[in-house]
């Protein structure tokens, strides 16, 4: 924050004072803008909500017939029917953004960890521009690769004949699966979780390891027993972040792991991973065209309160524990 | 700072069993050498005759390291220029001189550390127990000589578990957390840090006072038995009662292992040392015991120095 | 590093110090060491994977022919045209977005940089732009519809009767802009951030207003990292899929709305590359997965490209420091 100029030319058209109360204006107004669409989604959706209380995250019944049903009431335009029990669709949500997120921070530690210290000068130089370039390639590629590559890949070739019998009379294991999403959701947002690893790994006050390393740890314990525990702010940052970037993801697994509203169960054994689903992400954008009927839109503008409301905890979360970083001179 | 006629004094013994812990009383003086009193060609510093931790012991000196003739360059820029020396334990060394004289790029280069920096290049030869210490793999060489840095840097754990950090790390097997209780006491008692935290070895380091905390790094340093210790000024960034504990801690400390100090305050060397190493622009001006470099320097830049002329 | 004098009584040859190597290490250190290769190796292999996929799928099906004409719809592969009409689209909507986002962003981050007063509204307007970084972009889209399907804005989109249909490039332009401006705020900051205070002290002392120091100094010092910062956010504007889905009407080819001459276009639907690729996908409506394949490797291409200039911007920026 700068202080007074010692002349200032009141004269001016656009004196100082205007300035900085025009540019103030138009942040306030962008603030507000913010903050009311906030509101306007919460209340488009209250009605859905009011109808089903807290069953709303419960379990009952098909969701694609509760979807179906709620499309058809709109379109008649009498009553317009409301139930909607969400579990399926939480449910996968946890376990495609859970999986996600666990199988990458176990790996974008340890290439963060790689891309500081260990790798030779000729690798960081390689790691630096794939990891932008992971970061940069559009969702809806990554769905195309998905689904015109990894999922036929799975359904021919790693599910067996025996499964897909085992199970066709409650869904059909077509390729379109759990593990398809979580294993290309990992690859979409390790790139996030590693940059802000690395820059945590790198603030690490240079003292705390010369000391480790003077009392003759070797470089490998030094750097995870001091470093790592030393940049944890860091790692808390980088995995909320991830976290609400991977709950918006909506693209990518609509392609991907197939359009059923149904829930996996970890009881299935193997087959589990097998099984298609779709989190509360996706299943918006797969029912756009049907946003014309009213309970249908209320319901999907809860979906997107639920969403909204979680994304931003998680990213206010995030920045929130980036703050220490900064003192380092990190993030 | 005045010029101190010295006192009458009692003579005491070297005698190791009948020293008291705590040092000697304040007002007990040590003899002056017969060279000071003399007061021949220019004054002594003028603090020779102040109280002295303990009388010298160097008849009991083994020597643990040597270094010939040894230079350090960053890039091209020398630090340090042929500079021979012995290291010895039973003795304490101090490396004194002014700032960017070099003496904390010689102390760092005994345990290798200076291979941290990118461009150092060092000629001569250090030997440790004989063996050229670029042959030790660097790992082993700096479990048998720690250093303990100015700034106390204890790591982001409990008291324990800051201990217990060097300790597993020795053998290839991980040790149960039993096995590490007394050996963790036991460094912690070397140091002096016993008592103070013996009730809660959980406590996070970082909430220790200044002192306790480099008495830790102390006690961390010497969990590892070494053989020769490094301490980089580590009385600077503390206040004078801890600097008292943390000297009466060195001096204890010097029959066990080999002391090196670098420190600026020269008080503080003549307290402690038992040979002083004066370095000045990376060279070795002069070395010697304690008592002649203070009291009668041979060179005139040693002179210059410990009477306050330059500093 | 370490060099010696031969010595008679050294183990190793002579001007071999020994270093500190992974031999000596625990066995577990040492699986953590491979494994840390493996990841790293497997990550380049991955993004070497899909960029090599992408190239051969795309130079097997694309066609110049493809660049030039419209699609239309139809069920054989080679009877449904290009993808024109979507490349306008992506063309028109990074314009629209880059647009508002632009001076809206910079005009924020100069105000938190150099005004940023009373303090609270200052760390309320932070927060906003890193919630706005965290929201979904369908969350966005679904908000854009409700704003542009309001009568008051009707005026900006196709209108039939009192129905406001609410999708057209003004309503995803605007939406996208929402998308960029984070990356554009934090990326300006930075750059201002970045200017030494003697340099503001110094137009100041010569009797310049602080509004004309950030016109006249700042602002120009701070180019490049404002142009890293559009460009990231036109990545981004490019990349994405769900607003576009949702906002643009997904209509084939581009349908114009009233008569207005550029208003026309603006107001209409259409579709962008993105939109294109999905609905071509075996999950989409049409299913044309050679068309999609041809629109993704042109798609890829236009960002890695876009990456690559930020890469040189930000190198040719770190060569021009401050000497302070």
């Amino acid at each position: 924050m700068q202080e007074e100029p010692f002349a200032e030319q009141r004269s001016h058209w656009w004196s100082d004072k205007r300035a900085e109360l025009t540019l103030g204006a138009v942040v306030c107004t962008a603030l507000a803008g913010l903050a009311a669409m906030l509101v306007f989604v919460v209340v488009q959706g209250w009605p859905s909500f009011a109808h089903n209380g807290l069953a709303w995250f419960g379990s009952g019944g098909s969701v694609d017939e509760q979807i179906k049903a709620m499309f058809l009431s709109g379109e008649a335009g009498a009553h317009y029917v409301y139930t909607f029990h969400a579990w399926p669709l939480i449910w996968s949500t946890i376990l495609i953004v859970g999986g996600a997120t666990a199988l990458s921070l176990v790996c974008s530690l340890f290439v963060a960890v790689f891309a500081v210290e260990f790798a030779p000068h000729w690798m960081k130089q390689i790691l630096q521009p794939v990891v932008r370039l992971l970061a940069s390639v559009p969702s809806v590629i990554y769905g195309l690769i998905g689904v015109l590559a990894l999922v036929p890949f799975i359904g021919n070739h790693l599910i067996s004949e025996h499964d897909k019998a085992s199970v066709s009379h409650i869904i059909s294991l077509s390729g379109y699966s759990l593990i398809a999403g979580v294993l290309i959701l990992t690859v979409m947002i390790a790139p996030l979780m590693i940059s802000i690893f690395a820059d945590g790994l790198r603030s690490v006050p240079r003292h705390w390891l010369e000391a480790s390393l003077a009392l003759g740890v070797n470089r490998w314990r030094t750097f995870w027993k001091v470093g790592v525990r030393a940049a944890r702010p860091a790692l808390v940052a980088g995995t909320v972040l991830a976290v609400a970037r991977a709950l918006g993801e909506a693209v990518m697994l609509a392609m991907v792991t197939g359009s059923v509203g149904f829930a996996p169960n970890p009881f299935d054994g193997g087959i589990f991973l097998f099984e298609p689903s779709r989190p509360l992400a996706p299943t918006i954008i797969q029912n756009i065209e049907g946003l014309s009927s009213p309970p249908l839109k209320q319901t999907m503008f809860a979906i997107a309160s639920v969403l909204l409301v979680s994304a931003m905890l998680f990213s206010l979360a995030g920045w929130a524990a980036k703050q220490p970083l900064k003192r380092y001179g990190a993030a | 700072m005045e010029f101190l006629t010295p006192p009458p004094v009692r003579w005491l013994e070297p005698d190791v069993e009948t020293q008291d812990r705590e040092g000697l009383p304040a007002g007990e003086q040590l003899p002056l050498p017969a060279s000071a009193r003399q007061n021949g060609n220019g004054r002594p510093a003028s603090f020779v005759g102040a109280p002295r931790r303990r009388a010298r012991g160097s008849q009991l000196a083994i020597d643990r390291m040597a270094l010939e003739d040894v230079s350090i360059a960053y890039g091209q820029k020398p630090a340090v220029r042929s500079v021979s020396l012995p290291v010895r334990q039973g003795e304490v060394l101090a490396l004194i001189g002014p700032s960017g004289c070099g003496k904390t790029t010689l102390l760092r280069s005994l345990n290798r550390l200076t291979e941290l920096t990118r461009g150092a290049s060092l000629d001569g030869r250090i030997t440790l127990d004989g063996v050229d210490i670029t042959t030790i793999e660097p790992t082993l060489l700096r479990r048998r000589v720690t250093m303990v840095f100015q700034q106390p840097n204890p790591f982001p754990m409990s008291v324990f578990d800051n201990i217990a950090y060097v300790l597993r790390e020795m053998g290839s097997r991980r040790p149960r957390k039993r096995a590490l209780d007394r050996p963790v006491r036991d460094a912690l008692d070397r140091a002096g840090l016993l008592e103070e935290v013996q009730g809660d070895l959980g406590h996070p380091a970082l909430r220790l006072s200044g002192g306790q905390q480099q008495r830790l790094c102390i006690a961390r340093a010497l969990a590892v038995q070494p053989e020769v210790l490094l301490l980089d000024e580590p009385c600077s960034a503390l206040d004078p009662q801890s600097t008292q504990v943390i000297e009466d801690l060195i001096v204890r400390l010097r029959d066990d292992v080999a002391v090196v100090i670098v420190t600026h305050n020269l008080q503080q060397a003549y307290r402690i040392a038992d040979h002083v190493a004066f370095m000045y622009l990376g060279e070795l001006v002069e070395y010697a015991t304690v008592d002649a470099l203070f009291g009668s320097p041979r060179q005139q830049r040693t002179k210059d120095y410990v009477s306050g002329a330059f500093g | 590093m370490a060099s010696e004098a031969a010595t008679p009584q050294a183990v190793l040859p002579a001007h071999k110090a020994a270093v500190e190597s992974s031999s000596t290490w625990r066995r577990s250190d040492r699986v953590g060491l491979v494994v840390c290769w493996l990841l790293g190796l497997l990550f380049c292999a991955i993004a070497a994977s899909i960029v090599i996929f992408m190239l051969v799928q795309g130079v097997k099906y694309l066609r110049p022919s493809l660049l030039v004409t419209s699609p239309s719809a139809g069920f054989v592969e080679s009877q449904t045209g290009g993808f024109l009409d979507p490349l306008i689209g992506t063309v028109v909507v990074a314009l629209l977005g880059m647009a508002i986002a632009l001076p809206l962003g910079v005009t924020i981050a100069v105000w938190l940089s150099e005004y940023g007063r009373p303090f609270s509204l200052a760390r309320a307007v932070e927060s906003m732009i890193e919630m706005l970084a965290g929201i979904p972009d369908i969350v966005l889209a679904l908000f854009g519809l409700l704003l542009f399907s309001s009568p008051v804005l009707g005026f900006l989109s196709r209108t039939s009767g009192h129905v406001v249909y609410g999708r057209s490039f003004f309503a995803a332009g605007a939406m996208l802009s929402l998308v960029a401006l984070p990356l554009i705020v934090g990326s300006t900051r930075e750059g201002l951030q970045a200017i030494p205070t003697h340099l503001r002290e110094a137009s100041l002392a010569v009797g310049k207003t602080r509004f004309a120091t950030i016109r006249r100094v700042l602002l120009p010092s701070a180019r490049p990292s404002v142009i890293t910062g559009a460009m990231l956010g036109l990545g981004r504007i490019i990349g994405d899929t769900a607003i576009i889905v949702v906002l643009l009407g997904a209509t084939l080819t581009l349908n114009q709305a009233g008569s207005a001459p550029v208003l026309n276009v603006l107001k209409g639907t259409g579709s962008t590359l993105t939109s294109f690729i999905y609905q071509n996908a075996p999950t989409g409506e049409n299913n044309q997965p050679t068309k999609a394949y041809a629109a993704a490797f042109v798609l890829l291409l236009v960002v890695l490209a876009l990456n690559m200039c930020v890469d040189l911007i930000g190198r040719r920026g770190k060569v021009a420091t401050w000497s302070s």
